[in-house]
């Protein structure tokens, strides 16, 4: 990561901070603003890391996957049939479901990940056209059991939307107890440290993606693995005449990828909004290409970048969480078409390498002859 | 030493050789196409439809009456005009996935030079004038949106599947706002997101009466000819492909990779851009929000079933507007729904994508070279 | 002496051709072992085949006088053998360290079942990397044969002798015994390869053995202690170097007498055509690798640029050929400035080029043979008449060249991937000799060849001398340049440091300077 990069995301984090403290003009604390844009912003975020952490254990390994945006749907979709099925049919208690949930939405983004390596690595298909056409099963799958089974009076839902098992609840963490003696007295100390608390009272999944960050970090450069799985998507030959089995390789990374995209997917409908709807990922999945792309394929680069995108969302909700606030002259800023493109936009200008260019793995995205 | 395909391709008889290559060529998409049937029919099965019912109530709306073959033919007009957008990026060496929003702008242009110029302008139009203009304008429509991120691709070396996706949703968003907002039908019963009717002069005529099938079917295929033409007899249409087989090469061979890739992407989104205003001018009379969803994938999936030509591209489209014509039929008839397919057609894609697939089930051998889009991210 | 290696009956086809034909090959402990053989004799693929990367169809190895199966370069590895590519199997990005502990994570820990309990790994594959030990350790063993590697550097950044040196002790830390090198010397200058050559009786002194793959002749009378060569597939036969010379090894090698002079008159250059004046050029990652070059090529005559690849000449003709932008000088051919032009202006001044790379750059594969012959002048008439492609033009354009040229091909539709790499070679070559040029640059033009095709493009070469065209001949094998050259200007580390006449200069000078140490001819 170096510095020029680091400083652009930084900028861009304090001027979306920034511009929702001033709205907020006198009326509400800043600490408060900030608290809550912090918090929204890893929430929202998560599942632009999650997606990011699959690209890039793919790429790292040699293997393209456009398919994040289908295997994250497709998971969404699986994840929360799945909860619902056990909870309405089963008539397992909530909770149970949704982790069960959970694991299904996870097992799915597995699956459609073994199909792109099927064909990208045994079919050499070309891996874009690969990628779109997970993104095509993945839409075309969901929306068709989507309504033969929610929408159909003949279904065993009969027809209609059964009430969903909740969500995954936020996990309270007791930083403050952890903190508190850092700061004997001093009120303004507590503040900080209970606005960090708060920060961090997240639900599982956006818990889970801050750990797989440090782990995948980990495993990457610090383990036998992940030295294969680099050397294999930088010079695969090499790797082969030293023993790596290049294929297995990229199978088993993709199909990691895989497992974190379906984690994402399940963030959708599982820990966000109880609800399904066709097309609900919007484009996170193609965006969190963009923050792997921008973090130069590491884990700690992709979660930065994720967080400026998470921000630039976060800035729309607390716009609204604070729409008593706003001054009539910022009011347009309301119109979600403005501020809801800032993440599109923000993605091509760092394509265009706006902050300069980043390198891929060397083999990414060719297949392996031997 | 000549392998068995060269053997079977360079016969002394040209006209033989040249069917050998022929149903060599088609082999495999026909057989995609099968397949995928077969595996649709399963998926009918699954859900307790009859397969073959559902079939043939799919052909039976789609070719069954002379109305039936009308309607196919307009849904095949907009996948005509898409596919040929995507099929020539792919010739180019470009992966236009952004043919959707390229639409949607060149239908809301046209839409607009439709109803709103007669008003502005404050006289009426005559027709050999204002109906050229609005397809014209959704083609300017179409070609700028797509020669942004071909211009981001040659410049910066941004990878152009991204940059057009993200198009896409920020034409989405655009479309959106105008639609409703300054372009949206005052008309007090209108309660939806939609353009008011275009004008009587911007509107392209139906070919038989009673029929819908409008002038701009026939207009497609004219395309279809002019883009085979482009690609293979000129020299605009040589560097195009030079640059798609091997960009190093072309730089060697002289031409401007750069100009190139953006003039690609410029056609291709010219003849997305068509697809819309074509919509607007010769079926709905209007734009609505949400019309042009689906025609991006879909586009894809007819290139690659249409092997990049034009001929093919044809051929593909009118298959997938015969599914989605007949499908409305096959609903009513056997109460299967539609989706299904949608099901079906990510099937067929997924077989000609990996049409190594289909050849190792039924034991084809591979000829020629493989399409190479991804060279990774570029830059 | 003991036989450590002993292959027998080796047979392997690939589609079209029979790359080894009952090939029986062994190895002696403790020797340099060369096997000899032009492109395309089947050497490398009967080490592949030693080295686990592909399977023989039939045929059986012995290590040690046992039978053996290898199915993967592990077993190979697991066998003691070891082998040193010829394009490098580093990752340029990783260090010296991670490159060789790569497969070899864990090597310098005791096995999992020779360890307690409680450290044993859980998952292997999630075992942590311990870098410090293993750099240690590496140094110790390149130390220990004098190789001397730095563990910490990235390989991306070491130059070409030292990784290959890094290649070598990467075979020895796996404990290889027997070392295949395939065309070391091809990366390296003659003072380097000397070096090499010390290395190899270092390591043969200790007991390693060796099988040393090449094409250059000289080389194998220098080093080898036996030369095995091979000819189509087949093994020719096996002689000592005391019994034979360059001639008959040649003539073992091509199967018919080889001429090994290139003949050609004496050269008679006219005006100046092309000048370079202090060339500068950038490569791709911003550093200077063509850092102030002058020179200037008359009509009539060959011009050799000499030098090691890797010293800038890539970037050079790449300058030249407006492939490449230049930072700073001017170029002038036949008067007119053509710096910083792309292309194609600088083709229609009268410049023609043979890339290094004909694959990359020279040829679109996918294309027919007669579309690539019209790669560089499609736009032009009679090709093409305003916009509109004229095939009848094209096509009997390509069918002249085909005829003039010799390229051999079933017909002028032929994907040209289908060619052979000499054949391809012919197609780029009838093209940019068969309009009228000024300068033809020639980079690597016979790379890769065979010898029949070698010859021919030498020809060709030669002829466009003689009718007066300035040649530019770049070219990594020194036999080529001072066989064909009238004068021979050395590269290195993007300057030229010496020009001077080809009749003048010796073998050991032209390395010397190759190697970058200055030497006045006397």
């Amino acid at each position: 990561m170096d510095w020029k990069r680091f400083g652009f995301i930084a900028i861009i984090i304090i001027i979306l901070f920034g511009v929702v403290v001033i709205i907020g003009g006198g009326q509400v604390k800043p600490l408060v603003i900030i608290t809550s844009m912090a918090a929204t912003t890893i929430m929202v975020a998560t599942p632009l890391t999650l997606g990011a952490l699959s690209g890039t254990f793919c790429e790292r390994s040699g293997v393209v996957n456009i398919g994040i945006e289908g295997m994250m749907l497709g998971s969404a979709f699986f994840g929360w049939l799945a909860a619902i099925y056990m909870n309405s049919i089963f008539s397992f208690p909530a909770m149970p479901s949704l982790l069960i949930g959970v694991l299904a939405a996870i097992l799915t983004g597995g699956l459609f990940a073994l199909l792109l390596a099927v064909l990208s690595v045994s079919f050499k298909v070309d891996q874009i056209i690969g990628g779109t056409v997970i993104n095509i099963l993945a839409v075309g799958i969901s929306g068709f059991m989507n309504r033969q089974l929610f929408f159909e009076k003949g279904s065993i839902f009969k027809g209609q939307v059964p009430h969903a098992p909740g969500v995954l609840p936020t996990i309270h963490i007791p930083l403050t107890n952890l903190l508190s003696p850092l700061c004997e007295t001093n009120t303004a100390c507590m503040d900080v440290i209970a606005a960090i608390n708060k920060i961090f009272d997240q639900r599982p999944i956006a818990l889970s993606a801050i750990v797989l960050v440090f782990v995948s970090h980990f495993v990457l450069f610090n383990t036998r693995w992940g030295l294969r799985t680099r050397s294999v998507g930088e010079h695969p030959r090499a790797a082969d005449t030293v023993g790596i089995n290049v294929a297995f390789m990229r199978y088993a990374n993709v199909i990691i990828g895989g497992f974190m995209a379906g984690l994402a997917g399940a963030y959708f409908t599982i820990e966000s909004v109880p609800s399904f709807e066709p097309l609900l990922t919007n484009g996170r999945g193609f965006i969190s290409l963009a923050a792997m792309i921008f973090g130069n394929w590491t884990p700690f680069g992709a979660w930065a970048a994720s967080l400026v995108f998470g921000a630039a969302q976060a800035l729309q909700i607390n716009l609204q969480f604070f729409r008593e606030y706003i001054p009539p002259q910022w009011a347009f800023l309301q119109q979600s078409y403005i501020v809801g493109l800032a993440p599109y936009i923000l993605t091509m200008l760092i394509l265009a390498g706006i902050v300069g260019r980043t390198i891929p793995p060397a083999e990414d995205g060719k297949p392996y002859e031997k | 030493m000549q392998s068995p395909e060269e053997q079977k391709s360079s016969h002394p008889n040209p006209f033989i050789s040249a069917l050998h290559s022929s149903i060599n060529t088609i082999l495999v998409p026909v057989l995609a196409v099968l397949t995928a049937m077969i595996v649709g029919g399963l998926v009918i099965a699954s859900v307790g439809g009859n397969p073959f019912a559902a079939y043939i109530g799919l052909f039976q709306g789609a070719f069954g009456s002379t109305k039936a073959l009308s309607e196919t033919a307009i849904w095949a007009t907009p996948y005509i005009f898409a596919g040929l957008a995507v099929a020539l990026a792919f010739k180019g060496g470009l992966f236009n996935i952004g043919a959707e929003g390229q639409l949607a702008l060149g239908a809301v242009a046209s839409a607009w030079f439709g109803y709103a110029l007669p008003d502005v302008l404050g006289i009426n139009i005559p027709p050999i004038i204002h109906l050229p203009l609005s397809i014209v304008s959704g083609m300017l429509a179409g070609l700028l949106w797509a020669a942004i991120p071909g211009a981001l691709k040659a410049f910066t070396g941004g990878h152009e599947v991204i940059n057009t996706i993200m198009m896409n949703y920020i034409a989405l968003n655009l479309t959106s706002f105008l639609l409703n907002g300054p372009m949206k039908d005052p008309n007090p019963l209108n309660v939806i997101a939609r353009t008011p009717e275009i004008a009587e002069s911007a509107r392209f005529s139906p070919i038989f009466p009673g029929l819908r099938v409008h002038w701009g079917f026939i207009l497609a295929l004219l395309v279809a000819v002019i883009v085979w033409w482009l690609l293979w007899k000129t020299t605009v249409g040589f560097e195009i492909r030079t640059v798609g087989a091997n960009p190093d090469a072309a730089k060697y061979a002289g031409i401007n990779v750069k100009r190139t890739i953006i003039l690609t992407m410029a056609l291709s989104g010219l003849l997305a851009g068509l697809a819309g205003a074509i919509e607007v001018t010769g079926l709905n009379y209007r734009h609505e929000l949400g019309f042009s969803v689906g025609y991006g994938f879909d586009s894809i999936a007819i290139a690659l079933l249409g092997k990049s030509h034009p001929l093919g591209v044809v051929l593909a489209a009118i298959l997938f507007a015969a599914m989605k014509n007949g499908g409305t039929r096959m609903q009513f008839l056997t109460q299967i729904p539609v989706d299904v397919i949608s099901v079906i057609q990510a099937l067929i894609l997924l077989f000609v994508a990996a049409d190594a697939i289909v050849r190792y089930i039924y034991r084809i051998r591979a000829r020629g070279e493989r399409v190479v889009l991804t060279r990774g991210w570029g830059g | 002496m003991t036989i450590v290696l002993e292959a027998k009956g080796i047979t392997k086809q690939f589609p079209g051709v029979l790359a080894n034909d009952k090939v029986d090959f062994d190895l002696r402990k403790g020797e340099i072992h060369a096997l000899l053989g032009e492109n395309g004799a089947g050497k490398t693929t009967l080490m592949n085949i030693l080295y686990g990367l592909y399977g023989a169809d039939s045929g059986q190895v012995n290590i040690d006088g046992a039978p053996i199966t290898i199915h993967s370069s592990k077993d190979a590895i697991a066998h003691g053998v070891g082998m040193v590519h010829q394009h490098f199997m580093l990752i340029p990005v990783f260090t010296v360290t991670e490159n060789i502990m790569l497969g070899a994570e864990t090597d310098h820990r005791l096995s999992n079942d020779q360890r307690k309990w409680w450290q044993r790994s859980l998952f292997p594959q999630l075992d942590v990397l311990d870098r410090k030990t293993v750099a240690a350790k590496v140094t110790d063993l390149s130390h220990q044969y004098g190789l001397d590697v730095n563990a910490e550097a990235i390989v991306g950044d070491l130059p070409v002798g030292v990784q290959q040196r890094v290649e070598i002790v990467k075979a020895l830390y796996r404990k290889a015994k027997i070392l295949i090198l395939d065309e070391p010397t091809a990366v390296l200058t003659p003072q380097e390869a000397d070096d090499l050559f010390r290395i190899m009786h270092e390591l043969t002194e200790r007991d390693v053995s060796i099988i040393f793959i090449t094409h250059k002749l000289k080389e194998v009378l220098a080093v080898a202690d036996r030369i095995t060569v091979m000819r189509g597939g087949k093994v020719v036969g096996t002689v000592m170097p005391k019994e034979t010379n360059l001639a008959q090894l040649a003539s073992m090698m091509v199967g018919r007498e080889v001429i090994l002079k290139v003949k050609k008159d004496a050269a008679k250059p006219k005006e100046e055509v092309f000048r370079v004046e202090d060339l500068h050029v950038l490569d791709q990652r911003g550093l200077e690798t063509v850092r102030g070059v002058s020179f200037s090529v008359r009509a009539g005559e060959i011009l050799g640029i000499a030098g090691v690849q890797g010293n800038g000449q890539t970037q050079l003709v790449e300058g030249l050929t407006g492939l490449r932008p230049t930072s700073s000088g001017r170029i002038l051919l036949s008067g007119e400035d053509v710096t910083g032009k792309p292309p194609r202006p600088i083709t229609e001044t009268g410049m023609s080029h043979i890339p290094e790379d004909r694959q990359r750059h020279g040829l679109v594969l996918s294309y027919t043979v007669a579309d690539n012959m019209v790669l560089c002048s499609y736009y032009l008439a009679p090709f093409a008449k305003g916009s509109v492609i004229q095939r009848d033009q094209v096509d009997a354009n390509a069918r002249k060249l085909i005829k003039e040229f010799d390229v051999r091909t079933p017909s002028p539709y032929v994907p040209t991937s289908k060619l052979s790499g000499g054949n391809q070679q012919k197609v780029i070559v009838a093209r940019e000799l068969s309009r009228p040029i000024k300068l033809l640059i020639a980079n690597q033009p016979t790379r890769g060849l065979d010898v029949g095709s070698i010859e021919y493009i030498h020809h060709e070469i030669i002829t466009m001398r003689d009718r007066g065209v300035g040649v530019l001949l770049v070219s990594a094998e020194l036999d080529e340049i001072m066989a064909l050259s009238d004068r021979i200007a050395v590269m290195y580390r993007g300057e030229i440091v010496t020009v001077v006449d080809a009749k003048k200069a010796t073998r050991e000078q032209l390395g010397l300077w190759m190697a970058g140490a200055r030497v006045e001819i006397i």
